[in-house]
């Protein structure tokens, strides 16, 4: 019995937590040394981050399909301001508030989706995303089209006179990212995200393994969600109000871009995914710049480029880069293996 | 009369759907993707349809020249892009994922691309007859002369579809091709090339679609207008009605949508215009998911 007990035991992987503590050291030591512009940036990257990862868990991992992640944001970022501007919540709280506002959305959301597949799937997230910004003219508690506002506030001054508001946005969101990320790696790594990708790579298997496979995609969707709430909230942070506009399915589009870019299944990869997003409108104009290109066509290149890139992506590394290199990698070393022999 | 109103508002918009829900589902049909750019296909079609207009003067000659537009779009971007998909992409997580997000990404293309040719401003297409309601013993309709002519041109273009598809030996390949695409091609059936005819067939339904939508409403239409992610998702979710593989379960997809949606707009609220399809789906995925005329299978893609 003993012996059995014993082969069941699954070698206990590490979590990683040294590698993201560095990771704040990093991120602590390098927000001292660029200027407002790219802490600004830092910020919007931290907050693509989080919201990246969220999709690369429900897509990538549990298979499902959100082509309305920005409706999921802005639920977040709509529960976080409501609960700290009528409510008079602290800050932290609202955050959490609208995590836990947002997965209950999702949970919704995740319970009709299970039901779904592929296109169906898309097509119903897409109608959310579609439809949810304006109900923010339905209801006068969510402020219309100018929507509300979210202040968090001045950095506390035991930081320094000197410590900008950025900077103090860019700690925020690069501290709520480094938890995110970790908590999100190490969810995928659990037995939660085995089931995930048992059921996403065999439904039938997965139900003949045991696995309870439709409530596993709600619970998928209901994490998810929770995750892109709190990236909703931070959105919203960095803007200083909420507002239907911040929403657009644009929002949406960008996301998936950024975790295709990212490589579906590559949670390492959305560093790269958020960091090309917030790059591209800079990249853009100084494309269009460089060419002496027409208003019309600066204004539409950083939309062609994310567009374009996504197709490219699909076509030619659909796994995305790291996990292709990965595979090259793998290759290469087996073709070496085979003529040492 | 605001019962009736209703009604015909409702199934004049619906005709527009179910043009849209009918180039989903001969895409459907042809190749298993849903194509999300096919907004994007119908706004650059309105876009060709404008060009015609201000060209010629004529929304008659404008409808031919946006659905021949839109097809040989449609074609190309079967040709080109889908055929590269099947063979880059047809493994891996991403297998099943791909194909709708090349299409996202050729609708943000097509978007990006006609705001830097026309520019991003409302541009015109004025409707060739009257959009005054009718007077019935002195009171006034909502439905007037323009519906009327919408309704039937959708109707004449269902007609001329059905008649293809179940009379003629090219219907007979579609649908072959659709339904057992080893079979079909043993037979002698050019699988491919009847697939491209479906796209091309889509794109010029969503051409109508486009220019209808454009004229029903107040006339205007721009790369952002919100009109084409409104005619975007109502054409899906009356596929998706309908059961997203039959031709005449699109088109009652698209009246039920149509006058559900009117329905709530004049009863409950105007304001809940674009979150009303939405809840329409929700319902119909929960209460009838296979589609009003769907198989009983489950929604398996």
């Amino acid at each position: 019995m003993l012996k059995k007990k014993d082969s069941h035991k699954v070698k206990k992987e590490s979590t990683h937590l040294p590698l993201f503590i560095l990771g704040g050291v990093i991120l602590y030591i390098l927000s001292g040394m660029v200027d407002e512009l790219r802490v600004y940036q830092g910020a919007s990257i931290a907050v693509y981050v989080i919201a990246i990862s969220s999709l690369i868990l429900l897509t990538g991992y549990s298979g499902q399909v959100s082509l309305g992640h920005g409706a999921l944001l802005a639920i977040g970022a709509y529960s976080a301001a409501i609960s700290k501007n009528e409510f008079g919540f602290p800050v932290l709280a609202s955050f959490m508030v609208a995590v836990i506002i947002t997965a209950a959305g999702g949970a919704l959301l995740g319970a009709a989706a299970a039901r779904l597949s592929g296109p169906y799937l898309a097509g119903t997230t897409l109608a959310l995303a579609v439809g949810l910004p304006s109900l923010a003219n339905q209801f006068e508690i969510l402020g219309g089209e100018q929507g509300l506002l979210f202040d968090v506030g001045f950095p506390p001054l035991s930081l320094g006179e000197d410590f900008t508001q950025y900077k103090w946005f860019f700690w925020i969101a690069g501290l709520a990212a480094l938890i995110s990320m970790w908590l999100v790696n190490n969810i995928l790594k659990s037995r939660y995200g085995r089931t995930w990708r048992a059921g996403r790579a065999n439904d039938v298997a997965a139900q003949l393994a045991g696995i309870n496979t439709g409530r596993s995609k709600v619970l998928a969707f209901t994490i998810s969600a929770g995750i892109a709430g709190l990236a909703g909230a931070l959105l919203s942070m960095t803007i200083g109000t909420v507002s239907p506009s911040a929403f657009p399915l644009a929002l949406s589009f960008a996301l998936l871009t950024g975790a295709v870019l990212a490589g579906i299944t590559t949670l390492g990869g959305v560093i790269l995914g958020a960091f090309v997003l917030v790059a591209i409108p800079e990249v853009a104009d100084v494309i269009a710049h460089r060419l002496g290109a027409s208003e019309g066509v600066t204004t539409n290149l950083p939309g062609l480029i994310v567009s374009g890139l996504l197709i490219l992506t699909v076509l030619f590394v659909p796994n995305g880069p790291v996990e292709q290199h990965r595979a090259r990698k793998a290759k290469h070393e087996a073709l070496l293996g085979s003529t040492h022999k | 009369m605001q019962l009736l109103n209703t009604l015909l508002i409702g199934i004049t918009a619906g005709s527009i759907y179910a043009l849209m829900a009918i180039a989903f589902v001969l895409v459907w049909r042809s190749t298993r993707v849903i194509n999300f750019a096919q907004a994007g296909m119908a706004l650059l079609s309105t876009y060709f349809g404008y060009e015609a207009v201000s060209r010629i003067g004529s929304f008659w000659v404008a409808l031919p020249v946006a659905m021949i537009g839109g097809a040989i779009f449609a074609a190309l971007v079967e040709l080109i892009l889908m055929r590269m998909l099947v063979k880059h992409a047809s493994s891996g997580p991403i297998a099943g994922v791909a194909p709708i997000i090349a299409t996202l990404g050729l609708l943000g293309v097509i978007r990006a691309v006609i705001s830097m040719i026309w520019g991003g401003q409302d541009l015109r297409i004025v409707a060739p007859i009257s959009n005054n309601g009718f007077t019935i013993n002195g009171s006034t309709l909502v439905f007037s002369p323009l519906k009327l002519l919408i309704l039937g041109v959708v109707v004449i273009l269902l007609i001329l579809l059905s008649v293809l598809f179940q009379k003629t030996n090219l219907g007979l390949a579609l649908r072959a091709s659709a339904h057992a695409p080893e079979i079909a091609r043993l037979s002698g059936v050019r699988v491919d090339a009847v697939r491209t005819l479906g796209w091309a067939l889509a794109g010029a339904a969503g051409a109508v679609a486009g220019l209808f939508q454009t004229v029903n409403g107040n006339g205007n239409f721009s790369p952002d207008s919100i009109e084409f992610s409104l005619l975007l998702v109502s054409g899906f979710i009356a596929a998706v009605i309908g059961g997203l593989d039959s031709l005449l379960g699109a088109v009652l997809g698209g009246l039920f949508l149509g006058i559900s949606i009117s329905f709530v707009l004049i009863y409950v609220s105007s304001g809940l215009f674009f979150i009303a399809p939405f809840v329409i789906l929700l319902v119909v995925l929960f209460v009838r998911p296979q589609g009003i005329i769907g198989v009983k299978a489950g929604r398996r893609a």
